[in-house]
């Protein structure tokens, strides 16, 4: 049986991680290659690096970090963070990366996620969509949040799968950071409606908001990042207790 | 000991190459017909679509080649459904190494491609040493290769398929044992480990 996969993000910029952690066993809570060392030793499933670096040699130095991951990380890692071209997937491929994701530029172009999908195979082509309710419809909304658009998130979940993408990383703006729980009814009529795999994002609080995305909201992965490094929820707690409730975890 | 992983238009094969490195072990990647010849070992990695990968491989002479090899050889993911006798993808007949159909997943409420982590019920094979039995192993794959009596290792989702074929020198494995942990690395050391066998 599949298991229900558990993601922790790690927020980089200029190579380092970003928001900190509690974790006091760290040598150093800003390598981002060390956290997640830490987080497979601990059963992460898969890990996410978002890039947030802003400067001009942003590149170099993420693919820099991104083969210093691959070196080091036995599991699979997507690489997400103003990807806006094939040139720039495939200096991350090169450097080891597993999967990319694309957000905004997916949504000013979309032709990008088929380009990425035929050039490398959907399997590593994860679409983000960001979400936000507006007089009680989901839209998608860009640039971290700040720009609404006019699309329907269920109608966009479904163009970008038709698109070639592999996965789709969903996260509910209403929830994040709120540790109030997943946005469950979204969550499932997307996964629902689609053949590939949705990650849920946004929200997780406590472990019962990981059971109730996986069985209410049909989500296949659940991605959090502020519990794990604050150290809030010990993932390999977590899926002991995921274990316990019947949902299938690797342990 | 040289370790070859066979060059072709398929995927990522980086991951192969870092998981090698991470077991202190330095692989070359090349197309080059003498030097797969000569390899101690070949990992014959992929992922793609089943004709193009063969299309490619007929082009340049490799299909040959790979169904001569005398040294170990590990398929992964595509790389193993290609030693199969025939892929429904596309309707590509593959390598032939192994007299087994490749199929595509059929479920109502599945989600296809399979992706993430699964388990692999293994049966006794120098492959498998020191890996625990149902072990987690990460997979991406629509299609799979069926039951047969080469199976080492099968797992479930939507049907049993095989997770693991084994016939003399060749190995395969539909599960990325580059991207699957600590039981992958053990397989990934166990096949370097696995001394060439003559047909």
């Amino acid at each position: 049986m599949l298991a229900k996969r558990i993601i922790p993000c790690l927020d980089i910029k200029d190579g380092r991680t970003v928001k900190g952690t509690n974790f006091v066993q760290l040598r150093d809570a800003g390598d981002p290659v060390e956290l997640a060392m830490r987080y497979c030793t601990e059963g992460a499933d898969e890990l996410v690096f978002l890039d947030i670096t802003a400067t001009v040699d942003k590149r170099k130095t993420l693919s820099e970090l991104v083969r210093k991951i691959a070196t080091h990380i036995n599991i699979p890692f997507t690489v997400g963070g103003g990807i806006n071209t094939v040139d720039d997937v495939s200096v991350l491929m090169e450097h080891g990366a597993d999967k990319i994701s694309v957000n905004t530029s997916a949504v000013k172009n979309p032709q990008l996620v088929s380009d990425l999908a035929r050039n490398f195979g959907s399997q590593c082509v994860v679409v983000a969509i960001d979400i936000k309710l507006f007089d009680g419809v989901w839209k998608v909304v860009t640039h971290g949040g700040r720009n609404a658009t006019d699309l329907i998130a269920a109608e966009w979940a479904k163009t970008v799968a038709d698109l070639g993408a592999g996965e789709i990383l969903l996260t509910s703006m209403e929830n994040d950071g709120t540790k109030s729980g997943f946005a469950i009814d979204i969550t499932r009529q997307i996964s629902q409606a689609l053949s590939i795999p949705v990650i849920a994002s946004g929200g997780a609080g406590t472990m019962p908001h990981f059971k109730e995305v996986f069985e209410a909201g049909a989500a296949d992965a659940a991605l959090a990042a502020s519990i794990f490094h604050f150290g809030e929820i010990e993932i390999g707690a977590l899926k002991n207790y995921l274990k316990e409730t019947h949902i299938p975890v690797r342990l | 000991m040289t370790t070859v992983i066979i060059k072709y238009n398929a995927g990522n094969i980086q991951s192969v190459l870092f998981a090698l490195e991470r077991i202190g072990v330095t692989a070359t990647v090349t197309d080059d017909p003498e030097a797969i010849r000569s390899a101690d070992k070949l990992i014959f990695p992929g992922v793609g679509e089943a004709s193009t990968a063969m299309n490619y491989l007929k082009e340049r002479r490799l299909d040959q080649l790979i169904r001569e090899a005398r040294q170990p050889l590990l398929g992964i993911c595509l790389g193993m459904q290609l030693l199969c006798a025939h892929s429904e993808e596309n309707d590509t007949p593959c390598l032939g190494i192994f007299d087994v159909a490749v199929k595509k997943f059929v479920s109502p409420d599945l989600k296809i491609p399979q992706m993430g982590w699964n388990r692999i019920h293994t049966k006794e094979n120098p492959l498998f040493k020191n890996v625990q039995q149902d072990a987690w192993c990460y997979f991406v794959h629509s299609y799979y290769a069926e039951l047969n009596p080469a199976t080492i290792a099968s797992t479930r989702y939507a049907t049993t398929f095989s997770s693991g074929i084994h016939r003399d020198n060749f190995y395969g494995v539909q599960f990325h044992p580059e991207k699957s942990a600590e039981a992958g690395e053990q397989i990934l050391k166990n096949f370097l480990a696995i001394g060439a066998t003559s047909k």
